[in-house]
């Protein structure tokens, strides 16, 4: 009998003992690299706020189901990562909290974001997620095929992009662009440069019939018809090859690359390449790119939420996004954290920089990256394989896009949103 | 024996067994089910009062649905395509196994049924190598025969051929090791007696192996039927259904549908018009096997 009390006793203990290291203990869930390489800087944290925080890391393929999942059997962690497109689908779901008041309260000073990226984390005026990293699409090209053809300087407008790409193309005989045709990317930036709505009347219409989404998909098409960008995937299997056997001498892509093309380019390729803001329809240089990156966000549900908001406070110090960025290579979502030498003397991130101030967030509904992935991204490859013409497309996108939009207009209606 | 004890001493060692059917089963199917006549969404995981009973109106929707169709078409070709395909394998090699001139069949019958255990995804990973277009193996035997590179799961023409190949090659072993047990209980007697009479190989084989070997087929063509109805790990794995949804099965759009947009009730909508579509080839073929059954 002693014994048993004794055991009870003890089981007690522990367990008591547990719970109160639960109260401050934190979840934690980030993807991919950023997840594998963020518990590297975590130890400081702990150390510093006597905090323990306990990362997951969670694979970028699996990640929204996964998030998802979690949502509905309730086991999202305090706090996690979250694709900045993701957000006005966490919203819908009720999943994440409003961060304003927290914010207010802490040291975050949010002049100190891009506009367009902070954009990007606002739902009908309220924040939901403080950026992370950031993310944009710049024009990476081949310094010498365009001074052979008298570009000193990459082209900054849609004209001269089209005529620049044509003089390369005959110069080298191949492509002069690679825009690939599985991917919605190069459409939506253009359809964005050239300001066109996308969706309407608070995301519940469609608005791919007109004319600036129309002229912005014919601008696209024209470089598939000329042949001034492939039209197949499978005629580039492997850009960085592609880019040093001048395949092609321009494409549009991601900071991820940098590093890529340092590492895969051949050592004599290396003063070849160089990147530059993206051309804009107008003379307004740079045109606008997209609004990506990541977001830090907070679970509706936590309990810990002040405890949350320090760990985010902590991950958006400039210094630690420096470190950061020594670790993965993820752009720093802060502007003063750009003025370390790091930055500053790496001259492939200049047209980051800059672009960064020109950037635009893409329409902000649950449904959007739907209508991307399965919509957009269709229609972009039957219209550069030549099945459609680009007026048939829009309409077929107008049409599809509406009844996905359905839903959404019935609550926005009803005001339920 | 019919007494009201025997009746309740049979209820309660049967509850367990019942009230798991019952539970994972039934009450799932029906839930599911009337999930279909609503707009259960991403909306509606967030706020439950978002939900709305929509009648027909997913299933009228479905059949709009142009990418429906073509995943529709896309899994009747794998399934028509693929399924004979698979049998005939199965089967000739279980004839070859079951050969008195082969030597090793225990090394080979375990060689060819190695793929059924193996998992899709590490096997899809090997798989990915030799369809590649310029460093795959496959391509190189066909160079070898003067045939220019195909581009196996890039091109929409050659990506469900390819997916078709994979999953012959992953589940010709179990029908065989079937086949076998199937050709094994053939009595040798009307062989004996076959030969006797003078019979060509051909002739035993069209007149006693197989319609002996009948109910062995009918069973294997009704499960891979049913199987490759429900494809899904492969093109998953493979090429997410792609390229140009040229390999997107029901089952993946269903799983796109539901666990990667969200639109369950939708995606559940699709799963009861599989349901309908797998019935009908089953009761298709039980009618065809009554004629043919000895």
């Amino acid at each position: 009998m002693r014994k048993l009390i004794l055991t009870s006793l003890i089981l007690i203990f522990v367990f008591n003992a547990c719970r109160k290291n639960d109260e401050m203990e934190l979840t934690f869930w980030a993807m991919g690299v950023e997840g594998e390489n963020v518990s590297k800087l975590i130890p400081q944290f702990e150390k510093q706020y006597n905090i323990k925080v306990k990362v997951q890391q969670i694979p970028w393929t699996a990640a929204h189901e996964k998030l998802i999942t979690a949502f509905v059997s309730e086991t999202l962690p305090d706090v996690f990562q979250l694709g900045n497109t993701w957000i006005p689908e966490f919203v819908a779901l009720n999943a994440i909290d409003q961060l304003d008041t927290l914010i207010e309260k802490s040291q975050i000073n949010l002049d100190d974001y891009f506009s367009g990226i902070l954009e990007s984390n606002k739902l009908n005026g309220a924040l939901y997620g403080i950026p992370w990293y950031v993310d944009t699409r710049v024009l990476y090209y081949r310094k010498d095929l365009l001074a052979e053809v008298g570009w000193k300087f990459p082209p900054k407008s849609w004209r001269e992009l089209y005529e620049c790409s044509k003089q390369i193309k005959s110069l080298t005989g191949n492509y002069a662009i690679y825009f690939p045709t599985n991917e919605w990317i190069p459409l939506i930036l253009f359809a964005l440069q050239n300001k066109a709505e996308l969706l309407k009347q608070n995301y519940t219409e469609p608005a791919f019939t007109d004319s600036p989404f129309v002229n912005a998909f014919e601008f696209l098409s024209k470089f598939y018809k000329e042949k001034l960008s492939p039209s197949n995937i499978t005629e580039v299997t492997n850009v960085y090859q592609a880019f040093e056997e001048a395949y092609i001498a321009m494409y549009i892509t991601g900071p991820w690359n940098i590093s890529e093309f340092k590492k895969r380019l051949s050592k004599d390729a290396q003063k070849f390449w160089m990147t530059a803001p993206l051309p804009s329809p107008d003379d307004d240089y740079p045109g606008v790119s997209l609004a990506g990156g990541a977001s830090l966000v907070i679970n509706k549900s936590s309990k810990k939420k002040n405890l949350a908001l320090k760990l985010i406070e902590f991950l958006s110090q400039p210094d630690i996004q420096i470190k950061f960025y020594q670790l993965v290579g993820s752009l720093p979502s802060r502007k003063s954290a750009w003025n370390d030498s790091i930055f500053v003397n790496d001259f492939h991130l200049k047209a980051f920089r800059f672009q960064l101030e020109k950037t635009q967030a893409m329409p902000k509904l649950a449904e959007w990256e739907n209508i991307m992935i399965s919509k957009i991204q269709k229609y972009v490859e039957e219209v550069a394989t030549g099945r459609m013409s680009v007026i048939e497309a829009c309409n077929k996108l107008n049409s599809e896009t509406s009844i996905l939009l359905k839903k959404r207009k019935y609550l926005v209606e009803i005001g339920s949103l | 024996m019919r007494d009201k004890t025997s009746f309740w001493i049979i209820f309660v060692f049967l509850a367990p067994a019942l009230s798991a059917i019952f539970f994972f089963f039934i009450v799932p199917v029906i839930s599911a089910f009337l999930i279909s006549f609503t707009d259960f969404d991403i909306y509606t995981l967030g706020d439950f009062r978002r939900l709305r009973f929509i009648g027909f109106e997913n299933y009228i929707k479905l059949f709009q649905d142009e990418l429906f169709y073509k995943a529709l078409v896309n899994t009747f070709y794998f399934v028509l395509v693929g399924g004979p395909l698979s049998i005939l394998v199965s089967l000739s090699t279980a004839l070859l196994l079951n050969s008195q001139l082969t030597k090793f069949k225990k090394v080979f019958r375990t060689i060819y049924f190695l793929p059924v255990v193996t998992t899709i995804v590490a096997v899809a990973i090997v798989w990915r190598y030799l369809y590649h277009p310029r460093f795959g193996y496959l391509n190189y035997i066909l160079s070898l025969f003067g045939i220019n590179p195909v581009d196996w799961l890039g091109d929409p023409v050659y990506a469900m051929p390819a997916i078709i190949i994979l999953a012959v090659w992953k589940n010709f072993g179990y029908n065989m090791i079937l086949f076998i047990a199937g050709l094994q209980n053939i009595p040798s007697e009307l062989y004996e007696a076959a030969e006797l009479d003078g019979a060509s190989s051909w002739f035993k084989f069209k007149s006693i192996t197989l319609p002996l070997l009948a109910p062995t087929t009918f069973f294997t063509s009704i499960m891979t039927m049913i199987g490759y109805f429900q494809l899904f790990a492969e093109p998953y794995v493979m090429t997410q259904g792609g390229p140009l949804n040229s390999t997107l099965s029901i089952v993946l759009y269903m799983y796109q549908e539901g666990f990667r947009w969200w639109n369950i009730s939708y995606s559940v909508s699709i799963a009861f018009v599989l349901f309908v579509i797998i019935l009908i080839g089953t009761i298709i073929q039980f009618r065809y096997e009554k004629r043919i059954h000895y």
